[in-house]
């Protein structure tokens, strides 16, 4: 086919099969990669360059968004601002606590319905509703739920528990727990928008690890089970080392997402009783003090973080990662 | 007990050796799975339905009888009420919340950012599943990195930008800001199932003398229609779903709100709205993602792991 020049009707004469495809190629991308750029590329290279600028919301339409001079001060600003490294913190913890609660979560899910039984499909298609769902539903459901006054969580507490007060899940920045004797305080919201992330997000990692699982082969498990390993280390020799590319594929994913994550807790907490991350810091900067220029500075920062930790990551501690997705 | 079993398991007690005792570690590991499985059952399935029969439950119960009784969860059949819905999908000139106008924006955002997504898509993931060119491999890596930075970060430029070309506030806007954020994950989803449609009917069809733009339309696209299909569907439960960046380009012109956002409005209003009708909203916004879910399923599921059993 190759040797052959193929002049049929449309086709260049002069061009061979190879450069014809080429050029098919990109033709059919063409359209794709100008809207990316358009949309995607060209605007992460401009909140550089508005980060370097003192730009307010109330003058854009005025000033020439071009003009204006350099300056560090959004940068300064950023590092030098109050509360800054406490959002930090709070995002690094989200993130961490969040990522292995809802891949802990998924492993479980995804063991429970490996093997088939009546009503699987059913479950397995229950467990995926809190991903597919839309957040704002959902998060306004929850913070009913906890509420103090209205919702089912504390009137089952108070009532069958014997809880002496509610607790207000979402507005409380931390409480006192006597265990054993043992008082300490626990971060009460941040906690409780780390629930809700794993809840609605381990139906991702299920989905994932049940789709590595299903292509296990089966005679590996067979053939374990005929050298006498019990079930828990036909799991933990056999089945757990399958599973280690896709848990670390999805430990990146779900750390960068969730560092990112904005939509759970704004929607919870507003950021509010110690639950501010920065992605919320940085939407407040937007909208609330219309500073264009400091809220682009922390983008960046984040951005700038999340690099850095990914770049350890891949540095020190992944063996090769997948990158299929 | 062992007899009974039946032979596979006395083999199996013989590899192990001369155990007698029918307890077996294999047969108390085993018994611990299969109680730990149906707890782990009826674990995840209350924990993940629960909030949605709560949802259910609220937006057809009355706000005094939730007041009254809050850890109470199915209402009495006679204080029934659905006035929570008309309420809520009223317009606001009649007194109501105006979700019925909100569903239109929605569903009109919604639509187009599908069939936009899918115009760009289509040709760009046959390119890079069929032919080679310069930068193919590159392509794939470059669009999916663009998928992993913050919304955030892009959705700063974007609102100046908007706001300067007086586009902030339209359905238009929106419209193509996720048409181009959902092209990454659409291409990724088409590419895998073009790969998996064999070329030699593309062969044959050529040999015949079609050319590669009357392969994609006649036989490629109608087989991938399926996947086309769900895919669009992804996109529509994305764009329907999303929230940040409707809430910076729209927060301002109510008549031009998702229902996502006016959900969240509604939710936060310093007007006080009973929480039952707001309840009855978030169903409103729930149930149709549900049912676009259930239709697409299997090919979602599919669609979304492809590459993941590798491992």
């Amino acid at each position: 086919m190759t040797s052959s020049p193929t002049t049929t009707e449309g086709d260049r004469p002069g061009l061979s099969l190879r450069q014809q495809e080429s050029r098919a190629g990109l033709t059919l991308l063409s359209p794709t990669f100008i809207v990316v750029v358009a949309v995607i590329i060209l605007p992460v290279l401009w909140t550089i360059f508005i980060a370097f600028r003192d730009l307010r919301l109330r003058d854009i339409r005025e000033v020439g968004v071009f003009g204006a001079e350099f300056t560090l001060d959004n940068f300064i600003g950023v590092f030098t601002s109050r509360g800054f490294f406490d959002a930090l913190l709070t995002t690094v913890i989200y993130s961490v606590v969040g990522t292995s609660l809802a891949i802990g979560l998924g492993l479980a899910a995804a063991l429970i319905v490996r093997a088939p039984f009546r009503g699987r499909t059913l479950v397995r298609a229950s467990m995926l509703l809190p991903y597919v769902s839309p957040v704002v539903a959902v998060a306004f459901v929850w913070s009913v739920m906890l509420d103090p006054n209205l919702g089912i969580v504390n009137a089952f507490g108070e009532n069958v528990l014997g809880w002496d007060r509610p607790i207000p899940f979402l507005s409380q920045r931390s409480s006192e727990v006597t265990v054993l004797g043992i008082s300490f305080g626990i971060p009460t919201a941040l906690l409780t928008v780390i629930t809700f992330q794993a809840w609605r997000y381990f139906p991702f990692a299920f989905l994932f690890i049940l789709a590595r699982l299903q292509a296990v082969p089966a005679d590996l498990d067979e053939a374990a089970k005929v050298d006498g390993a019990s079930p828990f280390q036909r799991f933990r020799y056999v089945l757990l080392p399958q599973l280690s590319g896709v848990i670390a594929l999805l430990a990146v994913l779900r750390f960068i997402w969730t560092f990112n994550e904005f939509d759970d807790i704004y929607l919870l907490t507003g950021g509010g009783a110690g639950t501010e991350v920065v992605a919320v810091g940085i939407f407040n900067r937007l909208t609330g003090r219309g500073d264009i220029g400091a809220a682009a500075a922390l983008s960046l920062v984040l951005a700038g973080l999340l690099a850095i930790f990914l770049f350890l990551y891949f540095r020190y501690f992944a063996a090769k990662p997948e990158t299929s997705l | 007990m062992t007899d009974a079993a039946g032979p596979a398991t006395a083999l199996d007690a013989a590899a192990r050796g001369s155990r007698r005792s029918p307890w077996t570690r294999e047969r108390i590991e085993s018994t611990i799975i299969t109680v730990l499985k149906w707890v782990g059952v009826v674990f995840f399935v209350v924990v993940t339905l629960f909030p949605f029969l709560y949802m259910l439950l609220l937006s057809v119960r009355p706000i005094a009888d939730l007041a009254l009784e809050p850890g109470r969860l199915f209402v009495p059949f006679e204080r029934l009420t659905f006035g929570t819905y008309d309420e809520v999908l009223r317009s606001v000139a009649e007194g109501g919340q105006g979700f019925l106008s909100f569903l239109q924006n929605s569903a009109i955002i919604a639509t187009v950012a599908v069939i936009a997504s899918l115009l760009l898509a289509i040709p760009g993931a046959y390119a890079i599943s069929r032919l080679e060119f310069f930068g193919r491999r590159q392509v794939n890596f470059v669009f999916l990195a663009v998928y992993l930075f913050p919304a955030i970060l892009l959705a700063i430029p974007l609102f100046v930008f908007f706001t300067r070309i007086g586009l902030r506030g339209s359905l238009l806007g929106l419209i193509i800001v996720y048409a181009s954020q959902t092209v990454p994950v659409t291409i990724h989803m088409l590419r895998t199932y073009f790969n998996s449609i064999p070329e030699s009917l593309e062969e044959s069809a050529m040999l015949e003398g079609a050319n590669r733009f009357q392969v994609m339309r006649h036989i490629s696209i109608p087989l991938a229609m399926p996947a086309i299909m769900s895919t669009g569907l992804f996109v529509f439960m994305i764009a329907w779903n999303e929230f940040l960046f409707a809430l910076l380009f729209l927060v301002d012109r109510r008549e031009s709100w998702t229902v996502s956002l006016g959900l969240s409005q509604l939710a936060n209003s310093t007007i006080e709205v009973p929480t039952t009708v707001v309840m009855a909203g978030a169903v409103i916004l729930t149930v149709p993602i549900i049912v676009v879910f259930f239709l697409t399923e299997r090919l979602l599921v599919e669609g979304l792991t492809a590459g993941a059993e590798k491992g």
